[in-house]
């Protein structure tokens, strides 16, 4: 049982051409740069939007194809929109209570249910407020309520964490965390935040360009990514360019944005252009002044331009020759006093770093 | 804030005492020691007549108003800008040609009267006839603001709504009409303020008949002829009824 959509359709100024399965109880990442047509693609699915052609099927029933159009009432769908589009003129129970009211239920009954709901949320004290007057995370959790109350067999979230502050985006993480994890339909989860598809989902669709670039579950994306932006989705140093052999069992990658040396495949007897470069985040090395004579035969270096640190692990990005991500425990940053902006000497194995030749 | 012209500044200062003065000269020549005379049968009757009518117009330029608003914000056919002039021509008809339209429609031989007059309803020159005219004038102005307000609606809210499986009356009746409320009291106070003030289109279509169509500012036209002072006083009680509508659009028009 599953979601299966492969079509074509025209948002404002471009085409989105796209496939997408979608298994249930596997949440679907749907990520991408802005602008890569994913609102575009979610309006399809949820109905709201016409395709030009192909078909969009949920559970073995075609809801669009070039002779249906299953109009969005129709669907067992349930969407979170960017930004919620709460309805301000009902109160929060009146907003979750909307799809089950909209079906026929009983008043009464319809606002038990919805009341429960929240108070699963731990939000039932806020039943009766306006939108207007809950906090972002209050309200984001009203829109999820309401999406998922009158238990559709396909949901879609669209960017429900980018309009929230930290701390609110830790929390609704966590819940969409919990409720995805036991959801039983089709899951779809719009970002752009690779922390976001990371956690909450199992497979990941890459839509750049209003194409699919990439479809794979995550853990097969983080070992072999297939566009840059994929690779800094997953949190990978991917580097193209042109790679010739200088001796030594060694080889230059001459990139765009600098050089690395790697170690020089056998066969390679000649420059060869266009060849893929992967490596691991954690197997940068940081030093604050240049490293003496080590074994790794990179050492770059070059400007922090971010710490993410979750109070264990660091993510460190590095504006150098080429850009760098590197991974290292939080207790390294303070003991090497990174700061954003600060300089900072990266180092690396030649050996550590994968080569994809051009097949 | 740039600082504007001088002329700019005389001008609207000048528009704005062209429009106190004659408010102020009503109060100012009134029979103040004669506001008794207000409570005398005619002035009362026309008073009730003027709020049943205008009252009666308001509420059927709501029904017919929202509907139109709707359609013309968000309907694409062949011909809307037609159709749309059509329903706001009565905001620059001259309200005496619109009485003698409805004449031609809806009078004893008129294309629907005789019609109408086969199943004994007669709309000229009954108090139906005068809402009839007054709601002629004053829709247009309804369907305006509410078309402002339809155009400005997030349809987003109303996605939401329908993939929550709402109908479209589901939609429209919990969500759209919800949302358009300011707007929808907003054009409700002004059609009625202008059928409150309607004098053409009644006279020529309802006439001018005392306790059915003889509206306030019918009963002061025909009072200047005889009874200035009566006129004035009656004339300040417009003024009240009009601050009633000013007040109630405070929100729009006020404190900006």
């Amino acid at each position: 049982m599953s979601l299966r959509a492969d079509v074509r359709c025209v948002a404002a100024d471009f085409v989105v051409e796209a496939s997408i399965e979608a298994e249930r109880g596997r949440p679907v990442a749907l990520v991408g740069p802005n602008g890569a047509g994913k609102t575009t693609l979610v309006r399809v699915l949820a109905g709201l939007a016409p395709i030009e052609r192909g078909t969009v099927a949920l559970d073995g029933t075609v809801l669009d194809d070039d002779t249906t159009h299953v109009a969005p009432r129709d669907r067992s769908a349930g969407v979170v929109f960017q930004d919620r589009v709460l309805f301000d003129t009902m109160s929060a129970v009146e907003n979750v209570a909307f799809g089950l009211r909209a079906r026929g239920m009983r008043a009464g009954e319809a606002r038990e249910r919805a009341r429960d709901l929240l108070r699963s949320m731990d939000l039932e004290h806020r039943a009766n407020a306006r939108p207007v007057e809950l906090s972002g995370g209050e309200a984001q959790r009203v829109a999820i309520a309401r999406a998922i109350a009158h238990e559709p067999a396909l949901l879609l979230l669209d960017e429900p964490l980018s309009s929230l502050d930290v701390r609110a985006r830790t929390e609704i993480r966590a819940l969409l965390g919990k409720l995805l994890a036991s959801f039983q339909g089709v899951a779809i989860v719009v970002t752009h935040d690779p922390v976001d598809a990371l956690t909450l989902a199992d497979d990941m669709v890459v839509l750049e360009h209003g194409r699919v670039t990439q479809t794979s579950p995550i853990d097969d994306i983080r070992s072999a990514p297939r566009s840059a932006y994929a690779a800094e989705l997953v949190g990978i140093n991917l580097f193209t360019g042109r790679l010739e052999p200088i001796g030594d069992g060694a080889a230059r990658l001459q990139t765009d944005a600098g050089a690395i040396v790697v170690s020089c495949p056998a066969a390679l007897d000649s420059a060869l252009e266009d060849v893929t470069a992967l490596l691991r985040p954690v197997d940068v090395v940081l030093f604050r002044e240049q490293p003496s004579q080590a074994s790794a035969r990179n050492a770059i270096r070059g400007t922090i331009r971010s710490i993410a640190d979750d109070g264990q692990r660091a993510r460190i990005r590095i504006d150098a020759s080429p850009p760098l991500i590197a991974d290292v425990t939080s207790g390294s940053v303070s003991r090497l006093g990174l700061k954003e902006g600060g300089p900072v000497w990266a180092s690396f194995k030649a050996v550590e770093v994968r080569l994809v030749l051009p097949s | 804030m740039r600082d504007l012209p001088g002329a700019v500044k005389v001008l609207a200062a000048l528009a704005v005492v062209a429009v106190a003065l004659p408010l102020v000269a009503l109060a100012a020549r009134a029979p103040w020691s004669d506001i008794g005379r207000l409570g005398a049968s005619g002035p009362r009757t026309a008073l009730f007549v003027s709020i049943e009518v205008s009252l009666a117009a308001a509420a059927l330029s709501l029904v017919f108003g929202v509907p139109t608003a709707l359609v013309l914000a968000r309907s694409r056919f062949p011909g809307r800008s037609i159709v749309r002039s059509l329903a706001l021509l009565p905001l620059v008809l001259p309200p005496v040609v619109a009485g003698v339209g409805l004449l031609a429609a809806f009078g004893r031989r008129g294309v629907l009267g005789r019609g109408l007059a086969a199943i004994g309803i007669r709309l000229p020159f009954t108090t139906a006839g005068a809402i009839l005219a007054s709601a002629f004038v004053a829709t247009p102005l309804l369907i305006l603001t509410v078309e402002a307000g339809v155009r400005a609606l997030d349809r987003r809210k109303e996605d939401a709504a329908e993939t929550l499986g709402a109908s479209r009356w589901y939609v429209l009746r919990r969500v759209t009409l919800p949302a358009l409320a300011p707007q929808i009291v907003a054009g409700l106070v002004v059609a009625w303020a202008r059928a409150l003030g309607e004098f053409g289109a009644t006279i020529t279509f309802a006439g001018n008949i005392r306790g059915r169509t003889q509206t306030l500012p019918l009963a002061v036209f025909e009072a200047m002829q005889t009874d200035p002072g009566a006129a004035i006083l009656m004339s300040l009680m417009l003024v009240a009824l009009s601050l009633v509508a000013l007040v109630a659009l405070r929100g729009r028009f006020l404190a900006r």
